[in-house]
């Protein structure tokens, strides 16, 4: 998963302790998949039992939560981050999308006014983009991690407005579907 | 707040008879000065006559259009068309330039239209051309120019003077995202110095840049986003960084 290579590739510039390793990925992505601690010291105790890390030297008084040890990155480790970086993410399982699932859904079942989920759907998102947008302007791009950040953002603008477009489309196609004799209604007259 | 624009309740109806077709059906949308307002949806919804309406190039069949404090369908058609000159720019798809003329020509012609000498006139387009950073392509003709470039002119041309309301049609229509983008902080910048924009667009990117987006359906508003929210939304979202 991505937070386990992302906190591995970060442990490439050196040790660190695991809420320095929270801050410099939250800094990172402007905070928009907040981590919580003990996320941070669950990965790092799977990647310490998969030989990814380990104690970095001279911090060898662990104690039970790990919060007092810095980790530094094993060989192993190092080849993991490489990999991560040399292979494309896959798609071959779209992620669980609710939005599709829900309209898929409710184009089936009778009575559910789609146009207006859609509409409801479209101006909630547009909002989003319009929040997105404006913590756009105000972000400055010339520091690595301000750049970072702004990516991120983009990446949020760009699906922001992929899901508006594809609503609009959803809405073109449903209105040619209206006009069309409706299934229900062929099914009626195939029961005749 | 203080509105520019206010079109309340307006209906056009085009043609006659069997050919009649509803372009709006009861549509009310005000700008404020200082706000920025996106209108989307479908070709044929009716948002190129909203503008039209908006800017007084055409009139309602019922309802009233207001700009700035002054009743459009009240007006004569030289008063509106007085009107129009001073206190309304246009921004198009296509930039309607005149090439004939340099820019700076082009930027002063509805001054000058407006019975401004021309020294005046050429005084203040050179002051809207620095607005939109082209004050060194003054002398130029529009034909020597990039899309985006004669897009800012245009952008000037819209903004000369004291403009208070700004109507763009499509304005990024036929530009590059990133050239886009440009035109668009140009009319947000101008409209945050105290216009108001009406602003027709098929992006969403682009309609981002508004305070708030009408969405029109068939000659009605289905929704509009952006409603009520304060700056503590903008807070809200601030913290969440
Ligand atoms: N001058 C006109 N005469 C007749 N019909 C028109 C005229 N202008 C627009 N319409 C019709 O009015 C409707 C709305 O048009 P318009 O405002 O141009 O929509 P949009 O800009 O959203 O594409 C359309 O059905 C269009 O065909
Ligand atoms: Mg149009």
């Amino acid at each position: 998963m991505s937070v386990r290579h992302a906190l591995l590739a970060l442990l490439e510039q050196g040790p660190m302790y695991g809420y320095q390793l929270r801050t410099e990925f939250e800094g990172r992505t402007g905070s928009t998949w907040p981590l919580n601690i003990g996320q941070v010291y669950t990965t790092l105790a799977r990647l310490e039992r998969d030989g990814m890390i380990e104690a970095a030297s001279g911090d060898s008084e662990a104690d039970e939560d790990g919060s007092k040890r810095r980790y530094a990155i094993t060989t192993d480790g190092r080849v993991e981050v490489a990999t991560w970086f040399d292979e494309p993410v896959g798609r071959g399982e779209p992620p669980r999308d609710e939005l599709a699932i829900k309209l898929a859904i409710a184009v089936t079942i009778p009575g559910v006014d789609v146009a207006s989920l859609v509409q409801r759907q479209r101006t909630a998102t547009m909002n989003a983009l319009h929040d997105y947008t404006r913590l756009k302007r105000g972000a400055a791009t010339d520091e690595p991690a301000d750049l970072a950040w702004s990516l991120v953002l983009d990446s949020l603008i760009f699906n922001a407005e992929a899901e508006i477009r594809w609503l609009d489309h959803c809405e073109a196609r449903l209105a040619r579907r209206s006009s069309a004799p409706t299934r229900s209604t062929v099914a009626e007259e195939a029961a005749r | 707040m203080n509105p520019i624009l206010t079109l309340a309740d307006v209906t056009r109806v085009h043609g006659a008879g069997a050919a009649e077709v509803h372009a709006l059906r009861g549509v009310t949308v005000t700008a404020s000065q200082g706000e920025l307002v996106a209108v989307m949806g479908p070709s044929g919804s009716g948002k190129s006559t909203l503008l039209n309406l908006a800017g007084g190039l055409d009139t309602p069949s019922t309802g009233d259009v207001v700009v700035d404090g002054t009743s459009l369908v009240r007006l004569s058609q030289s008063r509106r068309a007085a009107l129009r000159r001073t206190s309304v720019g246009y921004v198009f798809q296509s930039f309607n330039l005149i090439p004939a003329l340099t820019a700076a020509e082009n930027v002063a012609l509805p001054l000058e239209l407006d019975g401004w000498k021309r020294g005046r006139a050429r005084d203040a387009a050179l002051v809207a051309l620095d607005e939109v950073g082209l004050t060194s392509a003054a002398d130029r003709y529009p034909d020597d120019m990039s899309g985006g470039q004669q897009q800012r002119v245009a952008i000037a041309r819209a903004i000369v003077g004291q403009r208070r309301l700004i109507l763009a049609d499509e304005p990024t229509g036929a530009l590059d995202t990133a050239t886009g983008e440009e035109v668009l902080k140009l009319l947000r910048a101008r409209v945050d110095a105290g216009a108001a924009g009406l602003l027709v667009t098929h992006d969403p990117r682009h309609a981002a840049w508004a305070d708030r987006v009408v969405f029109l359906r068939d000659g009605l508003v289905v929704d509009e986003s952006g409603r009520a929210r304060g700056p503590e939304d903008l807070l809200d979202a601030e913290a969440a960084r």
